[in-house]
């Protein structure tokens, strides 16, 4: 018994170190988030609201993978935007990073008075997710919606 | 003939447009009748604890923000159900996409937090699009007016999911007492995030 609570101790510790040397990700209430929405740069802004337990959000994360290989380099800038609360966050999300190789900037947005900020985000908005929005400095849509890759390209190609 | 076919298809067609956006403060909520966890058929406008009105929440099993609020919902439905405004919820989910929302899922969990409220499950998904929910959890606030249930206010239930602790709005409750002082509710529109609904006809 005390080999075994031994063990787990050990474990628990190799477990927490290894989160230690990870940084954790960015939080954000929506007064500093929402920077992300207001770029007037000469690049286009994919803004991706999602969460580690969304299930259709978790299906379309390859396609922003994929635009994010394509268009990194061609003044395309992708955040993908955690809503995953909780206790576990941190290494909850970080963890999906890891499954799922993840490459996209992703933030986590951490404000619960989700009334306050919905209709900032776009009036069109009722509250489900996944949602994205893109925009660059003269134009911005935003989609409740999920995305296969070619659509989200397609999208994206009436901004470049 | 051919030409009337055209014709309903189009009126069909706009019907459903029409419809497609869903219920407004105001309007006329629709009468269903739906499954219970307990095996029996709920009518809304033959409920009988709905003597002033109702609480009618599209929520589900999955849904974190929806688990997140089951105790508070379950709070509500013990606050108001005396004084005429019972919870009446309602999955909307297809089980085939989200298996932890099937029917027999639904009733487990009724039985785990004892739900004092009907627990009903949407199975042809045609109340949600009729009331024109989008998420879980979205409540639908109805006011009996005559033989009529009239739609009183629509949104969240308030302004923290995480902590019902940190809650300063409580928009659902607020909304119920301004009721029952004869009062409009204000705000009579809310929003929050939510699961989007799972339906195999919708792209979300």
């Amino acid at each position: 018994m005390k080999f075994k609570n031994l063990k787990l101790i050990i474990l628990l510790l190799l477990f927490n170190t290894s989160f230690a040397f990870s940084q954790d990700i960015k939080v954000y209430d929506f007064n500093a988030f929402k920077q992300f929405l207001q770029k007037t740069d000469d690049k286009v802004y994919v803004v991706n609201f999602w969460a580690t337990w969304c299930k259709p959000c978790v299906k379309e994360m390859p396609a922003f993978n994929k635009l994010y290989k394509e268009y990194a380099n061609r003044g395309v800038e992708i955040v993908l935007v955690s809503l995953d609360f909780g206790k576990d966050v941190q290494p909850r999300v970080k963890q999906f990073i890891k499954t799922h190789q993840i490459k996209p900037l992703i933030i986590i947005l951490d404000d619960p008075d989700t009334n306050a900020w919905i209709d900032k985000v776009d009036k069109n908005w009722t509250g489900g997710i996944p949602a994205t929005v893109i925009y660059n400095k003269s134009k911005r849509k935003f989609y409740e919606q999920s995305f296969e890759y070619d659509e989200l390209e397609k999208e994206l190609k009436t901004f470049l | 003939m051919k030409k009337y076919s055209i014709l309903f298809a189009l009126m069909l067609a706009l019907a459903f447009t029409a419809n497609a956006q869903g219920y407004q403060v105001g309007d006329k909520a629709s009468d269903f009748t739906l499954r219970n966890v307990t095996g029996e058929m709920i009518n809304l406008y033959q409920y009988a604890d709905a003597e002033k009105g109702a609480v009618v929440i599209f929520t589900c099993n999955h849904c974190p923000y929806a688990k997140a609020y089951e105790d508070r919902i379950i709070e509500l439905d013990n606050k108001f159900r005396d004084k005429g405004f019972p919870v009446i919820a309602v999955n909307p989910n297809d089980p085939e996409l989200v298996p932890e929302d099937s029917y027999e899922k639904m009733q487990e969990r009724a039985k785990e937090k004892s739900f004092p409220f009907p627990y009903l499950l949407d199975e042809k998904q045609e109340v949600y699009k009729i009331y024109g929910a989008t998420r879980t959890p979205h409540v639908y606030l109805l006011k009996k007016e005559g033989q009529d249930f009239k739609v009183a206010y629509i949104g969240t239930i308030d302004d923290n999911y995480k902590d019902a602790e940190q809650v300063s709005k409580k928009y659902l409750a607020d909304a119920v007492n301004a009721l029952l002082e004869n009062k409009k509710p204000d705000p009579d529109f809310t929003k929050a995030i939510g699961c989007s609904i799972k339906d195999k006809s919708t792209k979300k």
